[in-house]
C-alpha cells in the first residue's frame, strides 16, 4: 500500500493580507508560512493513523513549489511519513500543479492520494478532481471521515444538502476536512528524524498553464459599526428594515 | 454557447442554481450568445419553467445510474454534453457538488477554471474574473487562457433574475458509465435552511455559556426565518451539530445578513463570514474585534438583547 498526501505552505491565518508591486504580487514581509491546515491536521494525520496501525504502509508527501517550501515539507515530515518529493516549480495554475501531482503519481504507483480540502490561500478547491481525472480515478471530496478495509475505501463526505456514505475500490483521490482526524503536534523525536528522511527535488514535466493572476484587490474597508443603545432595540431592527434592507 | 450546469438535490434545483443560470444568462448576453442549460438525472421540477432564469434551452441527461454523484462519471457526461452542444463558457456554482466536479470537467476539457468566482468576466484585455482568495479577506482577477473556459460560482454572490421565458427541454443521448463510486448511506438534513444557502444567520458563541441557552437563539432564527451557526468552540463542546460550526475549518457562508451573539470575531471565525452582505454584532466587551468587522452592533448583555430583538422583529413584522 502506497499513499501519496498532496501538502502546499500557505500564510498563517492571522497573517495580514497586503499587496505590492501595484497590486499584483502577494506581499510576503513579515509572512509566517505553515503547512495548509487541512493538508496537515486531515490528509496528513489521517495516512499517519494508517501507517501507525499498519507498518506495511508506504507513505510519501509531495508539493509542488520552490526551495522556500522545504521548511515546510520537513515539519511535514516530523509529524510523519517516509519521505517526501518536491517539483521545483512555482505556479498558481491548478492545471499545472496538478499536472506534477499527476506525473509523480503515475511514477510512483501510489494506491490512495490524499488532498486537503482547499488552500488557505487560493481557495481553489481544485487540485483534488483535477488530479483525480488525470489519472482517471474516482475522486470523493471534502470527506469527514475515511477508512480503509484491505483495498476498500469508505468515505463519509459532505454532499449538497447533507452527507453520504460511499464505498470505493482503491486507486482513489480523497480531499480532506475536519473530521478525518485530529491535529496533532510533532514531537521532538519526529523532529530529529525528519532531518534525516529523503526529500527528493524533482524538476516538472511539461504542461500547460490555463490561468494567470492579473491583479490583487482588497474588500473596500467597512465604513466602521453603527453602535445602537441595548436599551434601543427597536431602532437596530429599524436600521436593519429600512437602511440595510436585509430584513 | 454558455452551459450552465443545473444542481439538484432530491429531484429539486436549489438556488445556488437560479443564481448561476441567471449569471450564465448575463454572460452569454456579454458575449452575444445564449445560454443553455444541462442536468442530470431524474428532476422533479418543472424544467421548461426554468426558462425565466434566462436559459434557452435545458439540456437533460437522465439516467439511473446518475442518481448519485460519482464525479469521474459526471464529469464525462458533462465534457461530452459541453463538446456536443459547443459550449465555450461552462458554469457551476460552488457548491458541494461543484466542487467535486467542476474541476475535473475543466481537466477533462483542458480548460482554464476560476472557482469561487464572485464577478463577470471582463472581457476588455482576455477573459478575466475575480475570484476570493485568502478565505475572503481579498480577491484576485484571474485570466483565463484557454478557449474552452470554465466558471465556478460563489453562491449568494450574484442576483436572482426572473424574466419570462420558457425553455426548450432537450434530452441529450450521451452513455453513462457505471459508477465506481458506491453510496452506502445518504443522511440529508431535512426541515433545516441549509446553512449555505441561507439569506439570514443567526450564530451563537462561546459567549451563550451552553447548549441550554440556545431557545432565545432559536427563537430569533425562527422569527427571522434564518438558518443558525455557531463558532467552533461551540463546535468542539458538542453544544451545538458540528455541522453548524462556521469558519476557517467550518463552513463558509455569505448570507446577506450574519448576526452574532457572543462570539469574540476571532480571525479565523471571520474568514468563514466576512463575505457577508451586513453584519451585526452582539456582544457584551466593547473591545471584541467582531466591532471592527460590523456594519451594526450592540454592546450589551446578550441574554437580555436577543429576547428584545426578537421582540422588536415581530412586532415591525406585525406592523
Ligand atoms: C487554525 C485555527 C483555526 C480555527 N478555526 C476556527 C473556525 O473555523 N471557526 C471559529 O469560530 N473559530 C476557529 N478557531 C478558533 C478561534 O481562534 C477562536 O478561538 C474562536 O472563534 C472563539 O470562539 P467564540 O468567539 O465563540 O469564543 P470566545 O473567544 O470565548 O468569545 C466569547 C465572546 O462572548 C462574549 N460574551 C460573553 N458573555 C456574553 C454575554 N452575556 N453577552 C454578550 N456577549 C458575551 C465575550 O465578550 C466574548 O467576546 C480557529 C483557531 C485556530 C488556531
Ligand atoms: N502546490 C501544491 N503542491 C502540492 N499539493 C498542493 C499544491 N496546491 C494544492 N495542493 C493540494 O491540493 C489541495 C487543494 O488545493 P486547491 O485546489 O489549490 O485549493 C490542497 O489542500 C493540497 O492538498
Amino acid at each position: 500500500m502506497k499513499i501519496l498526501v498532496c501538502v502546499s505552505k500557505t500564510p498563517d491565518t492571522t497573517s495580514k493580507i497586503a499587496f505590492s508591486d501595484g497590486n499584483t504580487k502577494f506581499d510576503e514581509a513579515g509572512v509566517q508560512w505553515i503547512i495548509n491546515p487541512y493538508d496537515e491536521w486531515y490528509a496528513l494525520v489521517r495516512a499517519i493513523e494508517l501507517k501507525e496501525k499498519d507498518p506495511s504502509v508506504v507513505l510519501h508527501l509531495v508539493t509542488v513549489g520552490g526551495a522556500d517550501t522545504e521548511p515546510i515539507i520537513r515539519k511535514a515530515l516530523a509529524l510523519g511519513g517516509d519521505e517526501a518529493i518536491r517539483v521545483n516549480a512555482n505556479s498558481s495554475d491548478s492545471y499545472y500543479i496538478a499536472s506534477q501531482i499527476a506525473a509523480v503519481i503515475k511514477d510512483g504507483g501510489y494506491d490512495l492520494i490524499l488532498t486537503g480540502k482547499e488552500t488557505i490561500d487560493y481557495n481553489g478547491s481544485s487540485i483534488g478532481g483535477m488530479v483525480a481525472e488525470l489519472i482517471d480515478a474516482p475522486y470523493l471530496s471534502l470527506a469527514t471521515q475515511f477508512n480503509l478495509e484491505g483495498t476498500t475505501a469508505t468515505v463519509t463526505r459532505e454532499i449538497e444538502g447533507g452527507e453520504e456514505v460511499a464505498e470505493v475500490a482503491l486507486p482513489v483521490v480523497v480531499s480532506c476536512q475536519k473530521g478525518v482526524a485530529e491535529q496533532r503536534i510533532p514531537n521532538m523525536r519526529g523532529i530529529m528524524a525528519a532531518r534525516t528522511k529523503p526529500l527528493k527535488v524533482v524538476e516538472p514535466v511539461a504542461a500547460d498553464t490555463l490561468t494567470a493572476i492579473t491583479g490583487f484587490e482588497l474588500p473596500p474597508a467597512k465604513a466602521g459599526v453603527k453602535l445602537v443603545s441595548p436599551d434601543n432595540v427597536a431602532e437596530l431592527v429599524r436600521l436593519l428594515h429600512e437602511e440595510a434592507k436585509v430584513i | 454557447m454558455v452551459l450552465i450546469y443545473i444542481d439538484q438535490s432530491e429531484g429539486h434545483i436549489k438556488k445556488a442554481s437560479f443564481e448561476a443560470m441567471s449569471y450564465g444568462a448575463k454572460v452569454a448576453e456579454q458575449l452575444g450568445t445564449v445560454a443553455e442549460g444541462l442536468v442530470l438525472g431524474q428532476v422533479n421540477d418543472d424544467l421548461a419553467a426554468l426558462g425565466k432564469y434566462g436559459v434557452k434551452k435545458v439540456h437533460q441527461v437522465n439516467n439511473d445510474a446518475l442518481n448519485h454523484l460519482d464525479a469521474q462519471v459526471y464529469a464525462k457526461v458533462i465534457a461530452e454534453a459541453v463538446t456536443a452542444t459547443n459550449a465555450n463558457v461552462v458554469i457551476f456554482s460552488h457548491n458541494q457538488t461543484g466542487k467535486a466536479i467542476s474541476s475535473r470537467v475543466a481537466a477533462r476539457l483542458k480548460a482554464g477554471i476560476v472557482t469561487g468566482a464572485s464577478s463577470l468576466p471582463d472581457t476588455s484585455n482576455g477573459f478575466v474574473v475575480r475570484k476570493t482568495v485568502f478565505s475572503g479577506k481579498a480577491f484576485a482577477h484571474v485570466n483565463i487562457l484557454s478557449s474552452i473556459k470554465v466558471i465556478s460560482l460563489s453562491p449568494n454572490s450574484y442576483t436572482t433574475t426572473v424574466g419570462a421565458g420558457i425553455a426548450e427541454v432537450n434530452q441529450l443521448n450521451i452513455a453513462v458509465d457505471a459508477p465506481k463510486v458506491k453510496v452506502t448511506a445518504v443522511n440529508k438534513v431535512t426541515g433545516e435552511i441549509p446553512l449555505t444557502e441561507a439569506d439570514i444567520v443567526v450564530s451563537g458563541g462561546r459567549g451563550m455559556k451552553g447548549p441550554e441557552n440556545w431557545g432565545i437563539l432559536l427563537d430569533l432564527a425562527k422569527e427571522l426565518g434564518a438558518a443558525t451557526a455557531c463558532s467552533r468552540p461551540v463546535g468542539d463542546a458538542h453544544w451545538r451539530p458540528h455541522h453548524e460550526h462556521v469558519g476557517q475549518t467550518g463552513i463558509q457562508i455569505a448570507p446577506n445578513l450574519y448576526i452574532a451573539l457572543g462570539i469574540s470575531g476571532a480571525i479565523q471565525h471571520l474568514a468563514g463570514v466576512n463575505r457577508s452582505k451586513v453584519i451585526v454584532v452582539i456582544n457584551k466587551d466593547p473591545e471584541a474585534p467582531f466591532f471592527k468587522a460590523a456594519d451594526y452592533g450592540i454592546v450589551g448583555d446578550l441574554f437580555e438583547v436577543v429576547p428584545k430583538l426578537t421582540e422588536e422583529i415581530r412586532k415591525m413584522k406585525a406592523s
